[in-house]
């Protein structure tokens, strides 16, 4: 079950951050922080190669004692980071990676709206619904 | 004791049974005074005070669980039903109470163990939790579910379910009615407030139920006579055996509530389109309720074809036929294909003129764009519209979409517009913006049978038919506007045809008479050209904003009120056609009232040259050349008008201070 879930944008700077357990909040930000170096280093790692030949889904991040970070980069750099329990060991590759699909959709289905300014931070209803269901239900 | 709560629950009855004539209010008031005579069958160890929606549910109810066991006895049915019937056998059920099926039966009459138990399991409650119920209603303790004994458990079960603790305290107070899922199947009905608007649909099924019900006796089968009585009566083909398995609780929630009426269509529909259980599930039903609750359903289906035309006063989702002509109108002016689709950031100036916070629009156009492609379709662009509207006019934001609001459902509806709208496509695409207002204005002429507002609403003044019918909208509006919400659609439909240009002496004009019209505002205020500046100074209602926003029409009328009537003919039309134009020039400043007088010779030399390509060019370069000098001298008046208004500012800030200064010195 993710108990984290982060949009950050290109420039770096967080567009949309929940976490479930309300007092872990500073610990999952924190993560996600430092999890933005490990996306970078991924990506660079890939090489000069052509967007295309890069593969949206960056798989796991780190994992550590509590839990495991995972990452998804999209074209325009926009980041989604995941932190998923570490005991909920029924997750697997592919729940995440649909996890991070339904993630994409609703975003450019955010993106969609006129009234939003890409770089604002997302207030949609309909955003926040698809993440708590993906939070509740771990998938 | 007994007789407090008893009086109270009586005159509760007599009440709802006072809203309605004749012999349901014998029946009601034949219950409540046997209640009060002394329900001694049952022990209630506190007061039971009842609402009178809850005394009405309660006693539907009881009546069900009651009469279903008397039913079961009266028929040979299912065992089952024979052995809740041998336990209240002991108690004497009149025949005729049977007969008229009388939902309230005499005080010692008690309810069905299997009824009852079915019932509270359909509270979804667990099954500790009923025990206690049971244990603390009292009948456990005498045996029976007597009368009290049942609206004391029903009371509990609300309590429950309200999450209030299962004690006899917890029912003292008022609480919501208990919510009892679907006997035969998974939805949930929602027992909502109005009282009397239950009382009227559930006092008629008891009148057109005696008769039937002494057919049933006569014939003792059940469903033969009911599809006779239903199928005249209702009209959608669904076989009339699928009346017979709703639960009374269906019937009678979905009438319960005014405001239901958006769940309410669907939701008969819903039902229409269920399975049908078997007879033999529900022979030992409740035959009479039943009968009661399927006639109570296709008088509301029936109600139902015949309302899906007309226009549901209280709903504030339903676009209505003048709303819906009004926001195809605003997406022509934005769109003349009405086919295709906005674009996001048409949609969004468009939308942003409306004065919505950001964040508020951002979730209307959320809730609109179904398919997410950041266009709107008509469909979505009036759901988007009338939510705007709405908003407007204070209603709260839905959660999701109403389905009133669908774009499926506005789609179907827009089938009979769509056919005049193609008379419209098939004049605009030749015709020059001047020219279109004319052309429209003809063609509402010929189609005033069809279509009711829209020949007022459009257009110009060429003709005077339409300019006298503007100015009688007009003046019917303002008075709308001071009634509530419900008179809004009202405001909407003096739409705004396309106006011809405006003039800035005119404006000027208009304004300075618009001021003279105003209300207090300081003083050395200059007229101002933007009424939703006036508006917000003065603090007219916000409803009116958005008139002025994507009307202009209506606002102009609503802030120069009824002294200026003249002014209001021409310039209604005249706005409208100002906006489209200026949609793109206009960003930073809504355009103003526009007064008319000179705007009509504008458009009567347009009139000639309609024909003349050339000439019709020119006319339209010049329209563009007078909209950029106004557009400049809109924009000049802005920021003096802004100016003035820093310099009020800061003088009543001046002043604010001496009288901070001064006030400490009186006091003293």
């Amino acid at each position: 079950m993710a108990v984290c879930i982060a949009v950050i944008a290109k420039e770096n700077y967080p567009l949309y951050i929940r976490s479930i357990p309300a007092e872990h909040e500073l610990k999952f930000h924190y993560t996600v922080h430092t999890s933005l170096d490990v996306v970078d280093e991924k990506v660079s790692a890939m090489g000069k190669a052509l967007v295309d030949q890069r593969e949206l889904y960056l798989g796991l991040l780190y994992p550590t004692e509590d839990y495991k970070v995972y990452g998804y980069v999209t074209n325009s750099k926009v980041k989604f980071v995941m932190v998923v329990d570490s005991s909920n060991t029924a997750l697997r590759d592919n729940e995440i990676r649909s996890m991070f699909r339904k993630l994409h959709n609703s975003y450019t289905d955010v993106m969609c709206n006129p009234f939003y300014n890409p770089g604002d931070r997302i207030h949609s209803r309909a955003f926040d619904n698809m993440v708590t269901s993906m939070m509740v239900q771990g998938c | 004791m007994e007789q407090g709560p008893a009086a109270a629950v009586g005159t509760a009855g007599a009440v709802g049974a006072a809203a309605n004539a004749g012999a349901p209010a014998a029946v009601g008031a034949a219950a409540a005074g046997a209640l009060s005579s002394g329900a001694s069958a049952g022990y209630c160890p506190v007061p039971l005070p009842l609402s009178d929606s809850e005394q009405q549910c309660y006693s539907e109810l009881f009546a069900r669980c009651c009469c279903s066991s008397a039913s079961a006895t009266s028929s040979s049915s299912s065992s089952s039903s024979s052995s809740s019937s041998s336990s209240s056998s002991g108690h004497p059920q009149p025949p005729p109470e049977v007969g008229r099926g009388a939902p309230l039966p005499g005080p010692a009459a008690t309810a069905g163990a299997n009824q009852v138990g079915e019932l509270f399991r359909a509270s979804q409650l667990p099954a500790e939790t009923l025990h206690q119920i049971t244990e603390l209603c009292g009948a456990k303790r005498v045996g029976y579910f007597g009368l009290t004994q049942f609206y004391v458990a029903l009371k509990l079960i609300a309590a429950a379910q309200s999450g209030l603790p299962v004690r006899v305290e917890s029912i003292k107070c008022e609480l919501p009615l208990p919510r009892f899922m679907a006997l035969k199947n998974d939805s949930e009905i929602r027992y909502s407030n109005p009282v009397e608007f239950h009382g009227m649909k559930c006092q008629i099924p008891y009148v057109t139920m005696e008769k039937n019900s002494f057919k049933r006796v006569d014939d003792g089968e059940k469903q033969d006579t009911m599809s006779p009585t239903m199928s005249p009566i209702s009209s959608p083909p669904s076989s009339p055996s699928n009346y017979q398995r709703v639960p009374l609780t269906y019937g009678y929630g979905k009438l319960r509530s005014g405001m239901d009426q958006i769940h309410a269509a669907p939701y008969e529909a819903r039902q229409l389109a269920l399975q049908q259980e078997g007879p033999t599930s529900g022979s030992h039903g409740p035959k009479p309720t039943r009968r009661q609750t399927s006639l109570i359903r296709s008088l509301s289906v029936e109600r139902e074809p015949q309302e899906s035309n007309s226009n549901y006063p209280d709903d504030p989702w339903r676009i209505t036929e003048e709303q819906r002509e009004y926001y195809i109108n605003q997406f022509k002016s934005l769109q003349p294909d009405l086919s295709s689709f906005i674009s996001g950031s048409l949609a969004k100036n468009f939308f942003t003129k409306s004065k919505l916070t950001i964040p508020e629009l951002s979730y209307i156009w959320e809730l609109s764009d179904v398919d997410c492609d950041g266009a709107l379709t008509l469909p979505e662009f009036c759901a988007a519209f009338h939510l705007i509207v709405a908003r407007k006019n204070g209603y709260p934001l839905p959660e999701s979409l109403p389905q009133t609001l669908q774009p499926d459902y506005l789609q179907s509806a827009f089938l009979k517009p769509k056919r005049d709208c193609a008379l419209f496509d098939s004049y605009s695409e030749s015709m020059s913006v001047n020219q279109q207002p004319r052309d429209l204005n003809r063609i509402e002429t010929s189609l005033k049978e069809k279509v009711d507002l829209t020949a007022p609403a459009q257009d110009v003044n060429i003709d005077d038919k339409p300019a006298l019918k503007i100015s009688s909208m007009d003046e019917a509006m303002p008075k709308d506007v001071s009634v509530d919400t419900a008179a809004k659609p009202g405001l909407l439909p003096p739409p705004p045809a396309l106006p011809p240009r405006p003039f800035v002496s005119q404006v000027l004009h208009h304004n300075t008479s618009n001021d003279s019209v105003s209300q207090p505002k300081p003083p050395g205020q200059l007229p101002s050209y933007s009424d939703f500046r006036l508006l917000e100074q003065t603090d007219q209602v916000s409803e009116i904003e958005l008139h002025p926003q994507l009307t202009r029409t209506p606002s102009q009328t609503e802030e120069s009120g009824s002294p200026v009537k003249k002014d209001l003919p021409p310039s209604k039309p005249i706005r409208r056609k100002l906006r489209p134009e200026n949609q793109i020039m206009e960003n930073q400043e809504p355009p103003s009232s526009v007064s008319g007088p000179s705007t009509v010779p504008i458009v009567k030399p347009h009139a000639p040259v309609q024909k003349q390509s050339s000439k019709q060019k020119k006319a339209i370069q010049t329209a563009i050349r007078k909209n950029k000098e106004a557009n400049a001298v809109l924009a000049r008046l802005n920021s003096e008008l802004q100016q003035q208004l820093k310099e009020v500012h800061q003088e009543r800030i001046a002043l604010e201070n001496q009288l901070e200064q001064l006030r400490p010195v009186t006091v003293l």
